[in-house]
């Protein structure tokens, strides 16, 4: 088993394997995806306070989850790979950020959307769009640091510290955010409140996060295949891969 | 020769060299000062309306004055190789780098610190206020420095450092901003100041911990 | 004594050196020639443990550089390419502050000394940005006589430096060897020291 997780764990033989990998995700993220919003848009009851206009949590909530999951990933990955010197972790954080910011984006998006038939405004600064706002932040200095480095081993360690950095910070900002929040008794988005969530609700919203669960560690997978090839184009078996020889 | 004797060379080094070049340390608390001047004429000059925002406003050019100041931190012991010669020391690099930081804060908060109740009077703040502000930024500016200090690290030598250093320290300043801002407006809304202050003193302490040690981790990096 | 066994360098997409190795004697030193961009400077920073290897090891007195941390430190002094030299401080007071940086306290009668040996007397209270290059690296060169390190890793330390300078420089190394210390230098001139054991490094391109 040791020598197995080793074998996969060199971008030689990972490489293939993500590919092999990759289709079977992005299926299933279909799969999830179609039944989720088949179950959000058409089999879900009209909310009595909010309308039709509440459909749109069945995105907001699992871009939420996924944005602050992801960071957490992507740091596990970084660190993993800051302690242990080993490429494949810190290539694996590289490759999620992009995904992870995606998701911060399109939850701040839908969150507007959200917003304005329920408040009759796009934004409101309560505490939770606010800190997702910040965590896209962190998300863009993360790509932004790593895009500035040419050397690619300084760009994964000085990556990784700063995720770290940012793994410390979240829940400080967070609470901080939510303490100004209150100070403010500013506008509130709360899912509790939102009253009885129907069992069909809830299982459109988990088809929802598991579709966008396939759909990063597809998109990762690609991505990190992507980033191999770019990093290691010199060594041997990149040269002898059948896509790149025609 | 002890670890704390190299701390104070450092910082003694760091200050000689500040004083020499003054016009430095004075352009960052004139931005600090012009900052704070636009945005009564940038909002008008109702005093309630400014009494409101006044906290906020010196909170901000704060963040932003020191975010300036950054660059100069390692930039210029990089350059001229002092900062290999502090890797290469026989006594931990962490400790160097906390001599910077306090010889930054020095150079580049303290000002801020203490030139901020004549701000302040411009915005009609209370006495009391003006206290607990200064408190606040007592408080708060050596965060920024500590926390700045790891973006400093890590941008160093990095293509667009200057404007990417400003990108990762931001929105990890955002807490220090809100309970220094927050301890002066609890003040004045008489709600007091006491357990905003207590956090950010807290999350000074966390950094006077952690951030030394992040920066020398980054410093190494960028010298490799 | 100071021994590097399997050494690689990789810098972007170039592998510089690999399969590097040397055993370095206490009395002796090495001559590290190659051209621009063989990795001299590369290998420099890897023996005196500010970059890590690719591959390979570098033991002092048998214990790996890594594990020895502050000792291994306090064994090497470096000079690189850069002085490490303040442009606002007197040259006086740029030596006291290096030396305090090794832990170590120098008078300011003493520095003065050091500097006068050095060819700068009437110029210790001068900023070194006023300095030519020549002096700029007489200054760097000058913590050699404060340094108590048995192995020096000196980055082209005769670049900028007069004839007479040369001279002092090849004294105090030869007085340094003879004292049972060890040297690893790059130059792009032929180097002679005096009754001393001379190995020639050479990378090739």
């Amino acid at each position: 088993m040791r020598m197995l997780t080793w074998k996969y764990a060199s971008p030689q033989y990972f490489y293939p394997l993500a590919g092999k990998m990759i289709p079977w995700f992005a299926a299933l993220a279909v799969l999830f995806g179609v039944s989720g919003l088949w179950l959000g848009f058409f089999v879900a009851p009209t909310d009595a306070q909010q309308g039709e206009g509440y459909r749109i949590i069945f995105i907001h909530v699992g871009a939420s989850w996924m944005s602050m999951f992801i960071y957490l990933v992507m740091a596990f990955w970084a660190s993993i790979g800051l302690s242990f010197n080993t490429r494949l972790s810190s290539m694996m954080a590289s490759a999620l950020a992009p995904t992870g910011a995606m998701f911060a984006f399109l939850s701040l998006w839908t969150g507007a959307l959200w917003g304005k038939p329920m408040w009759g405004t796009w934004w409101v600064w309560d505490a939770r769009l606010t800190s997702e706002l910040i965590l896209l932040f962190l998300y863009l200095g993360f790509i932004a640091l790593q895009a500035a480095i040419d050397e690619p081993r300084r760009a994964d360690k000085a990556g990784a510290i700063l995720a770290l950095v940012g793994v410390v910070n979240v829940p400080i900002i967070y609470f901080s955010v939510k303490w100004w929040n209150t100070l403010h008794q500013g506008a509130s988005v709360s899912l509790t409140q939102a009253p009885s969530m129907a069992k069909t609700m809830l299982l459109g919203m988990l088809m929802m996060a598991l579709c966008f669960w396939m759909y990063s560690i597809a998109v990762a997978l690609a991505r990190v295949r992507a980033i191999m090839l770019e990093r290691e184009r010199n060594s041997e078996w990149v040269t002898q891969l059948k896509e790149v020889q025609s | 020769m002890n670890a704390f004797s190299v701390l104070s060379a450092v910082v003694q080094r760091d200050l000689l060299v500040a004083l020499r070049r003054k016009s430095e340390v004075l352009t960052t608390l004139f931005f600090f000062v012009i900052v704070v001047s636009l945005f009564p004429l940038g909002i008008g000059p109702e005093m309630d309306l400014l009494r409101k925002i006044a906290p906020g406003v010196l909170w901000v050019a704060a963040l932003l004055a020191t975010m300036l100041s950054l660059n100069r931190l390692f930039a210029a012991d990089h350059a001229d190789g002092t900062l290999e010669q502090m890797a290469l020391a026989p006594v931990p690099l962490g400790l160097l780098v906390t001599g910077k930081v306090v010889a930054h804060w020095l150079v580049s908060g303290l000002p801020l610190v203490l030139i901020a109740p004549l701000l302040g009077l411009q915005f009609d703040l209370a006495p009391r206020a003006l206290t607990v502000l200064m408190i606040s930024l007592l408080l708060g500016t050596p965060l920024l420095s500590l926390i700045g200090a790891i973006g400093a690290a890590l941008t160093l030598g990095v293509r667009g450092g200057g404007v990417l250093v400003s990108l990762l320290t931001l929105p990890l300043y955002i807490p220090a901003l809100i309970f220094g801002a927050g301890a002066v407006e609890a003040d004045i809304s008489g709600l007091g100041a006491a357990g905003h202050l207590s956090l950010l003193a807290a999350l000074l302490a966390l950094a006077a911990f952690f951030a030394p040690w992040a920066t020398t981790a980054a410093l190494r990096i960028a010298l490799e | 004594m100071l021994t590097a066994t399997h050494l690689a360098c990789v810098r972007g997409d170039r592998r510089l050196f690999a399969g590097l190795g040397f055993t370095l004697e206490a009395g002796a030193w090495i001559y590290l020639t190659g051209e621009n961009g063989s990795g001299k400077t590369s290998l420099l920073r890897i023996l005196v443990g500010l970059s890590p290897p690719e591959a390979g090891e570098i033991l002092w007195q048998g214990t790996p550089i890594t594990s020895l941390g502050d000792d291994y430190r306090k064994a090497v002094t470096y000079l690189g390419h850069h002085n490490a030299l303040k442009e606002e401080l007197t040259a006086s007071e740029n030596l006291c502050m290096g030396a305090a940086l090794a832990g170590i306290v120098l008078e300011k009668s003493e520095a003065t000394k050091m500097l006068a040996e050095v060819g700068l007397a009437g110029r210790e209270e001068l900023p070194v940005r006023f300095l030519s290059q020549g002096q700029k690296r007489r200054v760097a060169l000058a913590r050699l006589l404060w340094s108590k390190s048995p192995l020096w890793v000196l980055d082209e330390p005769f670049v900028a430096l007069d004839a007479a300078a040369v001279l002092w420089l090849a004294e105090t190394l030869a007085e340094h060897l003879a004292a049972g210390g060890m040297a690893i230098l790059t130059s792009h001139q032929e180097v002679a020291i005096a009754g001393s054991t001379m190995q020639t490094l050479r990378l090739a391109a």
